[in-house]
């Protein structure tokens, strides 16, 4: 690990004048920074900061601070009896140890599993832009089939992100000259683009302080995560599913995906196949040609064309069954 | 120079920032009772209990724990004053070669904490009311700890009779 100065801060607004990297958990940046991935020249300690509470909001809805951990949320009395699609993806995320350290805001800004990423050696434009992609052409089993470019083919590997899609949630920060913003999550990751280093609009040295959850719209709700081992592994496919069943009919369908991409996936076409609709196989095949009209596999990761789709047809099996 | 508070007692150290909690225990304080299996988070070898709660101490600073208490399976007991979860690891042979058996006793005290909260896991089927501890909930709860040895038969009989006898104490 690269020497760093450390700095601890009390409150926001001292987190975000100190000028450095924040660290959470540290579940992921200290992992990348002993592999030399990453080389802050200062880390500020965020911990202290009064970001823990997890609150009732006026529009009936819940504004979760930047600093619960993954645990406390996944074991929130509220989050469990309203939004069980967010416990399920929590509780389906890393181990026990792992979420009684990670946080909100980290989960939402951890980086990607690739491999090559990982390994210095190796071309990555997102650890050294311009240096190639070396998952195109090389080991891509867990890599992306939607929204990919020439430059990167990397998922976002969070769970917890995919139900805060499906659920529409918003991100609050606040900036180094003290001015603060709601970013909504649909548009907080970005694709990679020619910019595969760039994985969110966040300015530099902005703070994420929350992240609020609209009111609950109850319906069905399923986090359905496909992976190697059957605990501790990254999804390979993800599905967060909030189904409202109305007389025998879909009224409406909010989903997300994870694993397929450089961002938590969502794509309203595919909701729109299903709005109004009596549920059949038929359906969901056409709900799923519609997620995956564009999919491109790489090779190695050919498979998670066919695997999105059945995981997307039996996890609207299960939401609409005894419609 | 910072202050840590491990298994109840206030050490003073110089550490450079870079130095894992893990580090500082086995590297300063010779506290070798936990692990150092991959560094990165992914065998549990080096859990510890902060503030109660477990966590993998390879991937925090020890800068980053002035004021919280620290539990190292140093702190849970002793050759002749054994925890109940050491105990039974030993009545079960929840081991083999050893190395990772610090880890899965501190994790598993730390669950069962967390068990004791009413904390749902992956494997509960009802999110809402506290799960019964089942061996599929054990292991679910315990992934987090790995075993090259492959004694997991045994490690989960452990904690089932820890898990009992904790439940009712003498
Ligand atoms: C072995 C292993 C298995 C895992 N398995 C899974 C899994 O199955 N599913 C899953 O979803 N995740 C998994 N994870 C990832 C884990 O969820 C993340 O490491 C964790 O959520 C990151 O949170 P943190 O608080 O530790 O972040 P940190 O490591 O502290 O920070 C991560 C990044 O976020 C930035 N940051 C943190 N907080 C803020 C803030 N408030 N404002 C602005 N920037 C901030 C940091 O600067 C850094 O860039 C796994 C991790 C490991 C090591
Ligand atoms: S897929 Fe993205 S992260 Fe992986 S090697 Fe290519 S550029 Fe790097």
């Amino acid at each position: 690990m690269r020497p760093f100065e450390y700095a601890r801060a009390g409150e926001a607004s001292e987190a975000v004048s100190l000028g450095g990297r924040f660290i959470a958990g540290g579940t992921n940046l200290l992992d990348l920074m002993k592999l030399q991935v990453e080389t802050p020249d200062k880390l500020v300690d965020i911990t202290r900061l009064p970001m823990r509470d997890i609150e009732a909001t006026d529009d009936g809805g819940l504004r979760i601070g930047a600093l619960v951990t993954n645990s406390d949320l996944a074991a929130d009395k509220r989050v469990r009896d309203d939004y069980p699609v967010l416990s399920r993806a929590l509780l389906a995320g890393a181990s026990g140890q792992l979420r009684n350290k990670a946080t909100t805001g980290g989960n939402l800004l951890q980086r990607t599993r690739c491999g090559y990423f990982y390994e210095t050696s190796q071309p990555c434009n997102k650890r050294e832009p311009g240096s190639g992609c070396g998952a195109i052409g090389g080991f891509n089993r867990i890599h992306a089939i939607l929204g990919t470019s020439d430059k990167c083919i990397a998922t976002h590997p969070s769970d917890m992100a995919v139900a805060m899609q499906a659920l529409e949630a918003s991100v609050e920060t606040l900036k180094a000259d003290g001015s603060t913003r709601t970013i909504p999550l649909i548009e907080f990751h970005r694709l990679p683009g020619d910019t595969p280093e760039i994985e969110t609009v966040l300015e530099k040295g902005e703070l994420i302080t929350a992240v609020r959850l609209p009111k609950s719209l109850g319906g069905t709700q399923i986090y359905r995560k496909v992976r190697d081992r059957a605990s501790y592994a990254f999804a390979l496919v993800s599905v967060a599913a909030i189904v409202k069943m109305k007389g025998g009919e879909i009224e409406w369908a909010r989903l997300a995906f994870g694993g397929l991409a450089h961002k938590p996936w969502r794509d309203t076409a595919v909701e729109d196949v299903l709005k109004g609709q009596a549920p059949s196989r038929a359906l969901f095949d056409r709900a799923a040609d519609a997620l995956l009209a564009e999919a491109k596999g790489h090779g190695e990761n050919d498979f998670k064309i066919p695997l999105a789709r059945r995981t997307l047809v039996s996890v609207l099996a299960e939401a609409t069954q005894g419609a | 120079m910072i202050t840590l508070t491990i298994n109840g007692e206030e050490h003073r150290l110089d550490v450079d920032p870079r130095t894992s909690l893990l580090d500082a225990c086995r590297d300063h304080l010779g506290l070798t009772g936990s692990k150092k299996g991959c560094d990165h988070g992914q065998c549990g070898a080096c859990t510890m209990l902060v503030n109660g709660r477990r966590i993998n101490s390879c991937l925090t600073l020890a800068v980053m724990h002035e004021g919280d208490e620290i539990t190292t399976v140093e702190g849970l007991g002793e050759p002749g004053n054994l925890h109940p979860m050491q105990a039974a690891f030993l009545e079960h042979d929840g081991f083999q070669c050893g190395y990772c058996t610090p880890g899965q006793v501190v994790s598993a005290v730390g669950m069962l904490g967390e068990v004791a909260d009413g904390w749902p896991s992956n494997a509960s089927k009802d999110l809402q009311n506290g799960a019964e501890l089942s061996g599929e909930e054990i292991r679910e709860r315990m992934s987090g700890n790995l075993c090259r040895c492959s004694a997991y038969p045994n490690i989960v009989d452990a904690i089932e009779t820890a898990a009992k006898t904790t439940k009712e104490p003498a």
